[in-house]
């Protein structure tokens, strides 16, 4: 092939550099276009939902409401007038309990596991007892357990001890479900932390305990955060552990997802109410991965190994 | 009692056991009252008709307070113990609370699972492998079986080779990151959200009437006639697994594009002064430097693709022959109430993973996480 001279090097440089943006633009521009979808039609009012696809709706700004937001968060009845005349009264969706029902089952189900795989991860790491290695082969062992596994027997278990239901008992479910895989990665982060660190800890007389609040745990911060936020998003986008142990006869807690599903089976062509539904139950993880997108990304990653 | 047995020449006999039995009792009032705080805060959040706004900040210090107090009060007897007693004690409280739980939300049930899966409807009477023999002879589990390998192909794929393209083509760009953040965004949503999302886009409305789902509008554009997609077999599986490919991709891309970033550019140079096109770099230098990243990343997807249940539970609910292995156990456990084959698919559901999960593991511990 012939020596290509700098000039024209430089000028196939640019034609390419063009390329590879237009379709990287493309692509992306792909990729928001469902979510961008939904955003718009949340604002839109129920009959020019129906009447018109959305991309048709930025020639019409007036048209814009934000009263789905507030028919989909409350609980009250909402009514409105039919173009016909006709009043039609329709319940609310109670988004903002659900919203706050997420926010109670989500944070301890985060801090739990966090909390007793930090202090496992110390103990196996920095303790010498009988059965330290075998415990901890089996620990990572069960990484492997899908939870499905678990449904049943631990259904079966709430139901006798009457924790079905009930805040602790699907906190503990989530804790079971992350701590596997919580205790693995803290383990690997706490092992590395040097001896001689610890070891002037003791010199001045500190227990394991107050060496580990103290010491260990602020130490950890990085590994106890990326861990925190793969949790978050895990447990907050959670269906199947919220269907099985909140859901029931004479149930009355209801999570984000299983609420935005209800509404998608009570009120399947009310796209008015489903996108601001929808937008609802993404907000707080979307503005968790816009605000703390270095942690997030490596939380994600961290947790491709669990079970 | 290390420090008592300093002072016990200073008193006598009675005072000796009258303040080991003040201790004793200390030691059992402390963690006692601790419990009964924690009991009653239970009997609250189960039965308040409190505002919610009062459940909640209520059960978040109940349930986060109470778990750190455990350890707390735990470390506070052990604390009151003689040297010997705290050295056996100590690990119990690091390692106790992890041990125990695990043992009863994964170990046992996994046990309880596999001899739950060799008894019939409602576990009183030994079957065998009747459950599994069903399974694997039942036509909707077939059509599982089918489907769950077509997302595990196509969804590994499609989010694996997308990921790779646009991980190259951000490595190359200006808006390297504006790209790579919108494109991940959707890992924040779940599948549910992505349902509505999706199901919206794939809105079918009849010849007649103006389409609101833009796939629709796309193809009446273009002179077609408007698709009910979701029920449009056997391509709905396809049209769900593209939900997956929506959310997965920016995964893949996140870490085949970091694996990218360590190829050594001096490789690079050589290839492009030896007058290699851009297509052939990427083919016989990049491919092969970030093999071991790409194999990670299938394998974590393929994971998901396994045991993929959200999507198709609120998109199909399994209907139109788009069932899966999970949709399948929810279905036989929580609909048929028949807990042999529920447990049965679970087992066949962990057998399938395994391998897989200890493959990612090997590789973890090669890889820099944090």
């Amino acid at each position: 092939m012939a020596q290509a001279t700098p000039k024209s090097m430089k000028k196939t440089k640019t034609v390419q550099e063009v390329i590879v943006n237009a379709v990287l633009i493309f692509i992306c521009i792909i990729w928001t276009l469902p979510t961008l979808g939904v955003f718009v039609t949340s604002f839109r009012d129920r009959d020019s939902v129906l009447d018109n696809g959305w991309w048709t709706s930025l020639s019409t700004p007036s048209e814009f409401t934000t009263q789905n937001y507030s028919q989909v968060l409350a609980g009250k009845d909402y009514s409105y007038t039919k173009s016909d005349g006709t009043v039609v009264v329709s319940r609310g969706d109670n988004m903002l309990g659900a919203f706050l029902n997420s926010i109670t089952v989500t944070i301890p189900s985060v801090i739990i596991p966090i909390l007793i795989a930090a202090f496992a991860a110390y103990g196996f790491a920095w303790l010498d007892f009988p059965g330290r290695k075998i415990l901890f082969g089996c620990i990572v062992g069960l990484l492997v357990v899908p939870l499905q596994i678990a449904l049943i027997p631990i259904l079966r278990d709430y139901m006798k001890i009457g924790l079905n239901g009930s805040y602790l008992g699907i906190w503990l479910a989530h804790t079971g479900f992350g701590l596997a895989l919580a205790t693995y990665l803290l383990f690997n982060y706490i092992s590395t932390i040097p001896r001689s660190i610890m070891e002037s800890a003791f010199l001045d007389g500190a227990s394991h305990f107050t060496t580990f609040v103290r010491l260990i745990l602020p130490l950890s911060v990085p590994a106890l955060a990326s861990f925190a936020i793969f949790q978050f998003i895990w447990v907050w986008n959670d269906l199947l552990v919220a269907l099985v142990f909140l859901s029931g006869a004479g149930q009355t807690v209801e999570v984000v997802t299983q609420r935005l599903l209800s509404i998608v089976g009570s009120r399947g062509q009310d796209w008015h109410l489903l996108t601001a539904g929808a937008f609802v139950s993404m907000l707080l993880p979307l503005t968790v991965f816009f605000a703390l997108q270095r942690f997030f990304v490596r939380g994600l990653m961290a947790g491709s190994v669990k079970g | 009692m290390s420090n008592f047995s300093m002072n016990k020449t200073l008193e006598k006999p009675s005072q000796r056991i009258l303040s080991w039995i003040a201790r004793l009792f200390i030691s059992i009032l402390v963690p006692f009252v601790v419990f009964v705080v924690l009991y009653f805060g239970f009997r609250f959040l189960r039965d308040s008709q409190a505002p919610q706004i009062v459940i909640t900040i209520s059960a978040i210090v109940w349930g986060v307070g109470g778990s750190a107090a455990l350890y707390g009060v735990t470390n506070w007897v052990i604390q009151r113990t003689n040297e010997s007693w705290r050295k056996i004690l100590t690990p119990f409280m690091f390692v106790g609370p992890a041990v125990a739980i695990l043992g009863w939300y994964l170990f046992i049930p996994t046990i309880r699972s596999l001899v739950l899966s060799f008894y019939d409807r409602s576990s009183q009477n030994f079957v065998g492998f009747d459950n599994y023999a069903y399974l694997f002879s039942d036509a909707s589990m077939q059509t599982a079986f089918v489907n769950n390998i077509i997302w595990l192909v196509v969804g590994t794929a499609g989010s694996v080779v997308l990921g790779l393209i646009i991980a190259l083509l951000a490595d190359r760009s200006r808006f390297e990151k504006v790209a790579k953040a919108i494109i991940f965004a959707p890992m924040a949503i779940s599948f549910v959200g992505a349902g509505v999302i999706w199901k919206f886009m794939y809105a079918y409305r009849p010849v007649s009437s103006n389409q609101i789902g833009l796939l629709n509008a796309i193809v009446t554009f273009f002179g077609g006639d408007p698709q009910n997609w979701i029920v449009l077999r056997p391509w709905n599986t396809l049209f769900l697994i593209i939900i997956l490919i929506w959310l997965q991709t920016g995964f893949a891309m996140v870490v085949l594009s970091a694996a990218i970033k360590t190829v050594p550019s001096q490789f690079l140079e050589a290839g492009r002064i030896d007058g290699a096109s851009e297509l052939r770099i990427i083919r016989s230098i990049v491919i092969p430097t970030i093999k071991s990243s790409l194999i990670t990343v299938s394998t974590t997807i393929l994971l998901i693709t396994l045991k993929v249940f959200d999507i198709v539970y609120s998109m199909t609910n399994g209907l139109y022959g788009t069932e899966v292995l999970a949709s399948q156990q929810y279905k036989q456990m929580f609909k048929f109430l028949h807990y042999g084959r529920g447990s049965a698919i679970a087992i066949i559901i962990l057998v399938a993973v395994t391998p897989v999960i200890w493959y990612n593991l090997k590789q973890f511990g090669n890889r820099e996480v944090f």
